[in-house]
């Protein structure tokens, strides 16, 4: 029966469709194709920065050429070329726009389209967005309430320009532009992302949330984000992401950069729904993220995730905890199916005494997709106390799938207690058996024992996240369960 | 590639020497062996294998070979008269990288049709059987394993005939005995039919106070329905290096066990692979290590499920003190049709002191749905309420900490099927965490264990 089951399951998720894959018909300005220090030049003009900022990019560019893409993880990658790639692309606008009404409707529709009614969010209280469509920022809402508390969220571009000190002061001091070939790619070519500033001993009073989307052909998307929440302080950050169905893969490397001062807190969730290929494994987006925070005193950070898009994911959000009773959290729930390959997972640096971290990772996949969780928990002799605890489990639906563990740990200190514990299986016969009795149908039965599954997880999603997440764990999964 | 040079280039000279000295079977693998070897070098802590353990730089130093077979004027049967456990197991000894094949002990009384002997005697006299085996498990894509193959002439070689049980444990001594700084390559070939059954206990000791650097591989073959169990004994002297490579494939409804102790050495490298390969086969795996002052120890292991309904059990503990390392990576690898694998993977370490570190890697790899699959990895000390609880009932602070690393190594322990074995390591264990020499076998020797029957 169960045999039966999982047919009729990878036969429901082979037939279920990615519903961001429409295409908005807008026009773009693009720039050619291919990288050299010319196309540099050419973006970094576009975007009027100033020098340092050109001569960042170029150091990142020179280097990046010297660099060859990582192939240790356990990811079919094809070769990637580079110089047939576009590096900037812009939905085209007169000007600036000053209120929404200056934004182009076709713009809106998009993000409407996508559940991100930016105007709506003029009124929504809850949460301010900044809606970037390829390589340049659209909106940010609710700009002048944040600003109010002395808030700074806008683009990374305008941070660029009206905030040169902060970004400086910040940028590449946490993920450097040679941190490796895809964090250096990025620094070189990166076109727009969020910044966000919160002052010493300021509670952010709404959810910030950045949405990306990829709409123009064989374009990169390279965004930047950082965050810097200063002493005392508290922000939720919220990150979606969608992109057209195209036969062509597209690629996407990303960096965020977050600074968490002494006493502050930040939640960084993420829901990436990247378009994952069709169901014979063409077309997706390949999405390389370098995602890393570094937490001081009496800090926390803390990683949500939800992964269920993207052909390939490799992405390792990190904790680099450096002051002492810095605390790190990772939770995560990954779900690949059909071709998709993930390996992701996180990175828990100890440093500062009596560190703590807490890593939980949810890996589902099926089809004919592949799962890794790739984990480091290092230890430094500097840190007395550290204490980690993984937990990393695996769900396996369907006999041509694989989910993968591959932890690290690196400990250099005595009085560390690390632990680390994983399972992998399917959903047991013995638990289907029981929810059937009880006149759960099978299908029924899968969508409920997945979604108690992730729900550790979930629950650490903010209110409006969450209910996103659960509604795309049932499109990617329970959907199969006649749920979605 | 300045270190590899020094071996290619002797290679290249001496092929003929070497092969002179060994035995067509063995000088068969060679050319193909020394072209992966001399390709790709001695593996650095580049390669995800030898994350923690630079081969290449250990290899660096200018060791002797003996690739002329000189003898070593020393009979280790005289030596070793009182220093073994169980005098009356069946014993042999490898000095250095050669078969010892003189007086063999009166004691050792085999069912008939088994044989044991050197390697290169066997490989002159049963070629057919030796050529079915002789390098079908072990995987030259390791390139020690491949400088291995190149220049290992001789080692121990054990064929149990089908349904033959052995009831007395084989031990191989393996003896570092030389007046300069050595290398010894050697290669042992155990082969286990239908329905047999046998044990082995491997040892390793160093008799002088030189820089020893032994590069060892095992390759065991089980075959249906077999049971072999297999210990390994390590305590010599700091600045020993050991390479130990252990290959085995398991036929359907085999039981294996494997237990590797490490007490006492420099460089430890313990590399491991099972291919389980017919259906319901078992596999025990585990280790210690007790390392203290520089000791290194890194085991890695791979364990390949690729039929249905296997089960493994794998466990390794650590006890690090002063400035050693430990390193631990384990990968269990579930193939596509390997359905009903039941895995469990288990590492816990303890750190004493400050400088202590440890690495450590519990990797699954899962291509299949139907398996049960744990792994768990801890790393700690000894709990402070436990030690506080047992000083409160007099115990003094030192004899209270020994007694909960007693404790902590005793699961390992008790994978030593072979009674009198278990209590001989037990007792040398307890001299090692006592501070005391072990690499005379100082447990070995005394009276109570000399009287001891395997």
């Amino acid at each position: 029966m169960a045999e039966e089951l999982n047919e009729s399951i990878i036969n429901e998720l082979a037939n279920e469709k990615y519903k961001y894959g429409f295409t908005t018909e807008i026009d773009t300005e693009y720039i050619p194709t291919g990288l050299n220090e010319e196309i540099i030049r050419m973006i970094s003009a576009k975007k009027q920065e100033p020098d340092w900022m050109l001569e960042f990019r170029l150091q990142a560019y020179r280097k990046w050429s010297e660099m060859e893409m990582p192939r240790w993880p356990l990811l079919q990658l094809p070769e990637l070329d580079y110089q047939s790639m576009r590096y900037y692309a812009a939905p085209k606008q007169k000007k600036a726009p000053e209120s929404l009404d200056d934004v182009d409707p076709e713009l809106l529709k998009t993000f409407d389209r996508l559940g991100i009614p930016i105007e709506e969010q003029k009124l929504h209280v809850g949460m301010a967005v900044d809606a970037i469509m390829d390589s340049v920022s659209v909106k940010t809402t609710n700009k002048e309430k944040l600003a109010a508390e002395g808030i700074i969220f806008c683009s990374i571009s305008e941070a660029v320009r009206n905030y040169p000190d902060l970004v400086k002061r910040y940028l590449g001091s946490v993920v450097p532009p040679t941190d490796n070939f895809f964090a250096a790619l990025n620094s070189a070519v990166f076109s727009d992302g969020s910044f966000v500033y919160i002052p010493k001993g300021v509670r952010c009073p709404m959810e910030l949330s950045s949405y990306f989307r990829i709409n123009a052909l064989n374009t990169g998307q390279f965004e930047r984000t950082l965050i810097v929440a200063d002493d005392e302080s508290y922000v939720s950050y919220l990150e979606g992401c969608t992109a057209p169905a195209r036969d062509e893969y597209q690629l996407h490397a990303a960096i965020v950069e977050i600074v968490v001062n002494d006493g502050a807190e930040v939640k960084y969730s993420t829901v990436q729904n990247w378009y994952p290929g069709d169901k014979d494994g063409k077309g997706g987006v390949y999405n390389f993220v370098t995602k890393r925070g570094i937490v001081k005193e009496n800090a926390k950070l803390s990683w949500t995730q939800v992964e269920t898009g993207s052909a390939i994911t490799w992405k390792y959000p990190s904790c680099v905890l450096r002051g002492d009773n810095a605390v790190g959290e990772f939770y995560s729930v990954a779900v690949t199916n059909h071709h998709q390959q993930a390996d992701t997972g996180t990175k828990m640096i100890h440093i500062g005494k009596n560190t703590r971290s807490h890593i939980v990772s949810k890996g589902i996949s099926a089809g004919q997709s592949q799962n890794s969780y790739r984990g480091l928990v290092r230890v430094a002799p500097t840190a007395e106390g550290a204490r980690n605890f993984s937990q990393c489990d695996s769900l396996l639906l369907g006999d041509c799938c694989g989910a993968h563990t591959f932890p690290y740990m690196d400990v250099h200190n005595e009085s560390a207690v690390i632990e680390h514990e994983a399972t992998t299986s399917k959903i047991s016969d013995d638990q289907l058996f029981y929810c059937n009795q009880r006149g759960i149908s099978a299908n029924d039965a899968v969508s409920l024992i997945v979604g108690g599954y992730a729900k550790e997880v979930i629950n650490q999603l903010p209110m409006e996240f969450a209910v996103e997440a659960q509604r795309l764990l049932e499109i990617s999964l329970e959907s199969t369960s006649g749920v979605g | 590639m300045q270190t590899e040079k020094q071996y290619i280039d002797l290679f290249l000279d001496h092929r003929g020497l070497i092969d002179r000295h060994s035995s067509a079977v063995l000088n068969e693998h060679r050319d193909e062996a020394f072209r992966i070897f001399r390709e790709k070098g001695f593996p650095t802590s580049k390669d995800e294998h030898y994350l923690y353990t630079n081969a290449s730089h250990l290899f660096e130093p200018d060791y002797g070979l003996n690739l002329s077979g000189i003898e070593f004027p020393i009979d280790p049967y005289s030596i070793f008269r009182c220093g073994v456990p169980g005098i009356n197991s069946n014993l042999y000894f490898v000095i250095n990288d050669q078969f010892y094949n003189h007086s063999q002990p009166t004691s050792a009384k085999l069912p008939e049709g088994v044989i044991a002997c050197g390697l290169r005697e066997a490989a002159d006299r049963y070629p057919d059987l030796v050529r079915r085996y002789y390098g079908r498990a072990a995987d030259n894509t390791d390139t020690t394993v491949a400088f291995n193959t190149s220049f290992a002439q001789d080692g121990f070689f054990l064929y149990v005939p089908k349904g033959v049980e052995i009831k007395q444990t084989i031990q191989l001594i393996n003896l570092m005995r030389a007046d300069v700084d050595m290398l010894a390559q050697s290669r042992n070939l155990i082969i286990l039919e239908e329905g047999s059954k046998a044990s082995m206990l491997v040892c390793a000791h160093a008799l002088d106070a030189h820089r020893f650097f032994a590069n060892r591989v095992t390759e065991v073959f089980v075959g249906k329905g077999a049971r072999y169990e297999h210990y390994k004994l390590e305590s010599t002297r700091a600045d020993m290096t050991n390479f130990g490579h252990l290959y085995v494939q398991q036929h359907a409804h085999s039981d294996v066990l494997i237990n590797e102790v490490t007490l006492q050495n420099g460089v430890t490298r313990n590399n491991v692979q099972v291919d389980l390969i017919g259906e319901h086969a078992n596999l025990n795996l585990c280790g210690m290590s007790i390392n203290d002052g520089k000791q290194h120890t890194d085991t890695s292991t791979l364990v390949r499920h690729l039929v249905p309904n296997c089960t493994t059990n794998e466990l390794y503990k650590y006890v690090l003190g002063d400035q050693s390392v430990g390193a631990f990576s384990g990968l269990i690898y579930v193939a596509d049709g390997a359905s009903g694998t039941k895995a469990i993977q288990t590492n816990r370490n303890i750190c004493l002191s400050h400088d202590a570190h440890m690495y450590t890697k519990p990797h699954l790899e899962i291509h299949n749905d139907d398996v049960i699959c744990n792994h768990g990895a801890t790393v700690g000390q000894l709990d402070a309420d436990t030690i506080f609880y047992l000083r409160s009932r007099g115990i003094p602070e030192a004899e209270a900490k020994m007694l909960l690393m007693f404790a902590f190594v005793a699961d390992v322990e008790e994978f030593i099927r072979v009674p009198a074995l278990k209590d001989t390591i037990k007792m040398m264990i307890e001299h090692r965490f006592r501070g005391h020499e072990t690499h005379n076998c100082t447990g070995c020797t005394s009276q109570e264990a000399c009287q001891t029957k395997l």
